[in-house]
């Protein structure tokens, strides 16, 4: 149908949609994330759902304590290695569709404690993540911006055809390998399927 | 409050047979500090709380320190004849010493409003078992940062009700804080290297870039 038709129509109070278009409309608008942070940019967070952000115009002031209710994984602070293996078990739990926003420097890529013996380097070497917020810590404004970025990606994801969206694909994994405490460091140090390091060109 | 040597020969009364020395700090603090023999580092410890002139009944602080094997010079003034004539001449004397580890202990008084005497304890070594005494059963603010200590360096502390790791997992087996810990390996993607950074970064690099 083409765009003409379409508005044509809306003037009689025929409203004609996909149901693709229908279904990310209903998603998208009804993100629910995950309550758990980390470190300061948590804090940043809560500054985001509360009354002078609000995150509650884009249908995500609804925080779940459970991994089990949420769709979104805001990975706010600094991921210590003692703590990877349980942040990628909770997001394991999460039911399918699961999307994940690493928040801040320290979750993107270790940040200032890039070079410590105890914090991972970013944690999607884990888990695959949807949009990277730098920032240190982010303001509540680029947590807003990240969150219609992810928007912007759920609507734009297919129902059917090969390159359809990860959860509606039987093939591709929604669960990962929790990684376990070796004797000097994560074992595996990272998951080459999720994470595979650009080529820095110099 | 008393100067530290005066502290230090009451201690020796108190706590006979310990070893006890006073640690020069050179620094504009002047922090001079008290070493201690590990057999008699609780007696001293239990002196300096007890003793009605101190009463440091508050550990503000535990931390280790580690020291790596060095050789060490000193300019020393000799006697020597140079062409015939008798002269002093200075030579740079080279001695080695062996590493060792520390726990470092900061006490003040509540009660007398005074403080920090520094507390000293110092393993004869840094290879297995380094132990030392443990002064948690004298101040039960020191019991997490021994821990601390142990997580971080391997200090063993004799006599402490709970030693396990604090802040790395169980299974974990290096000392982090240790000056001779190898860090794993993981700069297989640096965007903007410098330094050190730069240098561990080059190991992931394809070969022909690393030439260039």
């Amino acid at each position: 149908m083409d765009d003409g038709l379409r508005n044509e129509l809306s003037k009689q109070g025929v409203v004609v949609v996909k149901l693709e278009e229908l279904y990310n409309w209903g998603r998208k608008n009804s993100v629910w994330p995950l309550s758990f942070g980390l470190a300061c940019c948590a804090i940043e967070m809560m500054a985001a759902s509360m009354a002078r952000y609000d995150l509650a115009r884009f249908g995500a002031e609804v925080f779940r304590p459970s991994p089990r209710q949420a769709d979104l994984m805001i990975v706010a602070g600094t991921v210590t290695k003692k703590m990877a293996p349980q942040v990628v078990r909770l997001y394991n739990q999460m039911p399918e569709p699961k999307y994940v926003i690493a928040m801040g420097a320290c979750a993107i890529s270790g940040g200032p404690f890039k070079q410590g013996y105890n914090v991972l380097k970013g944690i999607d070497r884990y888990i695959p993540v949807d949009v990277h917020i730098p920032g240190c810590p982010p303001r509540p404004e680029a947590l807003i911006h990240a969150f219609m970025t992810l928007q912007r990606k759920i609507d734009a994801q297919k129902l059917t055809g090969p390159d359809r969206a990860r959860h509606l694909n039987a093939d591709l994994p929604s669960e990962f390998p929790v990684p376990l405490f070796g004797e000097h460091d994560l074992v595996p140090s990272k998951n080459p399927n999720v994470w595979r390091p650009a080529v820095v060109v110099r | 409050m008393e100067t530290l040597e005066q502290t230090l020969a009451r201690a020796a009364v108190a706590a006979p047979g310990a070893q006890l020395s006073v640690v020069k700090n050179d620094s504009p603090c002047a922090q001079h500090s008290l070493l201690v023999d590990v057999e008699h580092a609780y007696a001293v410890a239990k002196f300096l709380r007890d003793d009605p002139q101190l009463r440091l009944d508050y550990c503000s602080n535990v931390t280790g320190v580690d020291f790596l094997d060095a050789e060490l010079s000193e300019k020393v003034k000799v006697k020597k004849v140079v062409d015939g004539v008798e002269k002093e001449v200075e030579e740079v004397k080279k001695t080695k010493r062996a590493g060792y580890l520390e726990a470092v202990y900061h006490l003040y008084s509540m009660a007398l409003k005074h403080g920090p005497v520094i507390l000293r304890q110092r393993t004869p070594g840094r290879a297995d078992p380094v132990k030392v005494t443990s002064l948690t059963p004298l101040w039960r603010s020191c019991e997490f940062q021994e821990r601390e200590v142990f997580d971080l360096y391997g200090v063993l502390f004799d006599g402490h009700p709970d030693l396990r790791r604090i802040l790395m997992w169980d299974g974990f087996k290096d000392y982090p804080m240790r000056k001779d810990y190898a860090e794993p390996d993981d700069y297989e993607y640096e965007p903007t290297p410098h330094d050190e950074v730069l240098e561990k970064a080059k190991a992931h690099l394809p070969k022909a870039e690393v030439k260039a």
